[in-house]
């Protein structure tokens, strides 16, 4: 892969531009947030020019956005927000993604480390006989079709009313997890039959459950409204999305724009960025059948966090009210929303892509819990399995500047293959028990993969944001126990 | 003879590059190598067939559609194949038969979940000695 030679004119420290002039074509200029460090290894590979080529898409307001978290992805970059007016602009499924939903939960206990180190063999054990997870593992929920279409439109309340979780769960939840309009119709056949064994399953690759201590509090008060109250503290981690559910929904879908975009005559610079008009008949089957799978990733994790619970009860012996396993939140980082901002100067309904970003909305935002009015709306970015996570808030300038969306991740930096070739699964295990993190995994060799050398480190990603001011830093936990699939 | 196929890296996902004299040889080691990501080809004993027809607008969507093809037939029903008689082979059609066996998890060590294969930088090319074609997968 060649390296990028293009231009980025520096704004900041934590700013950096690609002016709208370096392509012919591009409708707005590109941002990206990262330091001058982390650009040299951004511009290893072409992400820049995918952060440029999204600047063609039309309808598109403002900025091409890159988080400093971003990867070189399919047509969009890993990473990438970018905002559509809904009036005339496009929707395009590479701007979601493929795994419809990718995100992650936080629950909070009562649990305190020295309880819980004790007993963390048994509990990662526990959690990974109780929660299916793995490549080919079928869900313990036996979903027929016909609730599996309720599943689709209700998303997490379907795993609430089936007894698995609380209703206060789905207060905390992005979208109280259920994005309206999805309709089944959309779906089709092979992606409902790859869904319904895999329904509340965690997967593989890099998802994830952790059992998390938290290490540091950057902001007491605001820790505090979440639950997060002390040094020690064990919280409950789930990363994982939409499964082969919301593969099959985007692959289907992508074929239909594939052919909209030749019928509606947009130019694009890669065909990964096929995408239709927000109104056209293309455009809504799509929005319809991604909220199908985005409900499908909320049950989820919905269904994973009653298992967490049910674990948890059955190592210490008492209920998930008495050990205090409240859910802090649960945010998407694979999504397309339609969402208010305001464009020079004027309040604009837009469809705001987040491919590999998060939503950050600010105190006193509309659309966040009356909980966490005050403090704003909390933001989880996890990193890997032998660093640590972050707790953060939006801001006010995460809606002036990046349409109330921040990064979302720790980002890879080796591949897969040559993460395989550098290091051994086994190896991998040891290093991380010897740092006290027990780990359990459906594949070892595969673990390679996931190890920490082959992510950047969450920390620098996170005071990039926490610097550019489009989120606040508010606590860091470190894993105590991994579950992987 | 070439190689049929090999891996290729990308950051996030993984490649392949598969070789063929002719295109349905092409065809049939891309699936080899899709099957060669998931698990070891030689652990898959050939227990059942399937036919497959599959239909696209141009040869490269054909190539993709095909290999999602054998992905979705993996992900729904946890089939792993590991020989590909291709009977017919145009320019947007292709009529196969699949043969293989159901995911065993005793004796198949699963090393990959595919998901979907993807147009990202797809290459279809032809030289000389034949075709080659380079396809990325979104894991």
């Amino acid at each position: 892969m060649p390296r990028w030679q293009g231009q980025l004119i520096k704004i900041d420290d934590y700013h950096w531009q690609i002016s709208q002039s370096y392509k012919s074509g591009m409708r707005v200029p590109g941002l990206i947030y990262a330091t001058q460090e982390m650009l040299e290894s951004i511009s290893e590979e072409q992400t820049p020019e995918q952060v440029a080529n999204v600047a063609f898409l039309p309808g598109i307001v403002k900025f091409s956005l890159a988080m400093p978290d971003i990867h070189w992805g399919y047509g969009f970059p890993i990473g990438g927000v970018a905002a559509m007016s809904v009036k005339d602009g496009v929707i395009s499924p590479g701007g979601v993604g493929y795994d419809i939903n990718c995100g992650v939960r936080l629950l909070r206990t009562n649990l305190h480390e020295a309880e819980v180190r004790p007993k963390i063999n048994q509990l990662v054990k526990e959690l990974f006989a109780n929660v299916p997870s793995g490549l080919g593992s079928e869900g313990k929920i036996k979903v027929s079709r016909k609730e599996m279409e309720q599943l689709m439109i209700k998303g997490a309340r379907w795993a609430v009313e089936h007894g698995l979780g609380f209703q206060e769960d789905l207060d905390v939840t992005e979208e109280g997890g259920c994005v309206k309009g999805a309709d089944p119709g959309k779906i089709s056949d092979k992606a409902i039959k790859r869904g319904m064994p895999q329904a509340g399953t965690l997967g593989s690759g890099n998802h994830f459950l952790e059992i998390q201590m938290v290490k540091e509090i950057f902001e007491p008060y605001i820790a505090s409204v979440m639950g997060i109250n002390e040094i020690g503290q064990i919280l409950v981690l789930i990363h994982t999305g939409s499964r082969g559910f919301g593969h099959q929904v985007c692959t289907d879908h992508l074929r239909v724009m594939e052919e909209a975009v030749l019928k509606y005559g947009i130019k694009l610079p890669d065909r990964q960025l096929a995408c239709a008009p927000i109104e056209s008949q293309e455009g809504k089957d799509y929005l319809a059948a991604m909220a199908c799978a985005a409900n499908y990733a909320w049950n989820n994790r919905q269904c994973i966090t009653h298992w967490a619970r049910e674990s948890f009860s059955k190592v210490f012996g008492k209920s998930a009210e008495e050990l205090g396993m409240r859910q802090i939140y649960d945010v998407t980082h694979n999504i397309a929303k339609m969402e208010e901002h305001i464009v020079d100067g004027q309040k604009m309904k837009v469809c705001v892509h987040r491919k590999g970003a998060t939503r950050a909305f600010p105190p006193g935002h509309k659309d966040i819990p009356q909980c966490y009015k005050e403090i704003g709306q909390p933001v989880l970015i996890p990193g890997d399995m032998g660093r640590c996570s972050f707790v953060a808030v939006g801001t006010e300038k995460t809606m002036e500047e990046s349409f109330g969306s921040t990064c979302h991740g720790a980002g890879r930096v080796l591949s897969r293959s040559a993460a395989r070739r550098s290091l051994k699964g086994k190896d991998v295990v040891r290093e991380l028990e010897s740092r006290g993190i027990t780990v359990k995994a459906g594949d070892i060799p595969s673990l390679a993969e996931e190890a920490s050398q082959a992510y950047k480190d969450v920390t620098e990603v996170m005071d990039v944001v926490h610097q550019a001011g489009i989120s606040k830093k508010v606590a860091m936990a470190v894993p105590v126990g991994v579950i992987k699939g | 003879m070439k190689r049929a196929f090999k891996i290729i890296d990308h950051t996030a996902d993984v490649g392949i590059i598969a070789y063929g004299t002719n295109t349905k040889e092409l065809f049939s080691n891309a699936a080899l190598a899709l099957f060669s990501l998931i698990t070891e080809p030689e652990s898959i004993e050939e227990k059942l067939s399937r036919d497959l027809e599959v239909v696209s607008e141009n040869r490269d969507s054909l190539l993709i559609e095909w290999l999602n093809e054998l992905i979705y037939l993996f992900d729904a029903e946890h089939i792993l194949f590991s020989r590909f008689d291709i009977e017919n082979l145009s320019y947007n059609q292709l009529k196969a038969t699949c043969y293989g066996e159901s995911f065993d998890p005793l004796r198949h060590r699963i090393k990959t979940g595919v998901k979907a294969a993807t147009y990202h930088i797809l290459k279809v090319d032809k030289d000389g000695s034949g075709y080659k074609a380079q396809v990325i997968f979104d894991v």
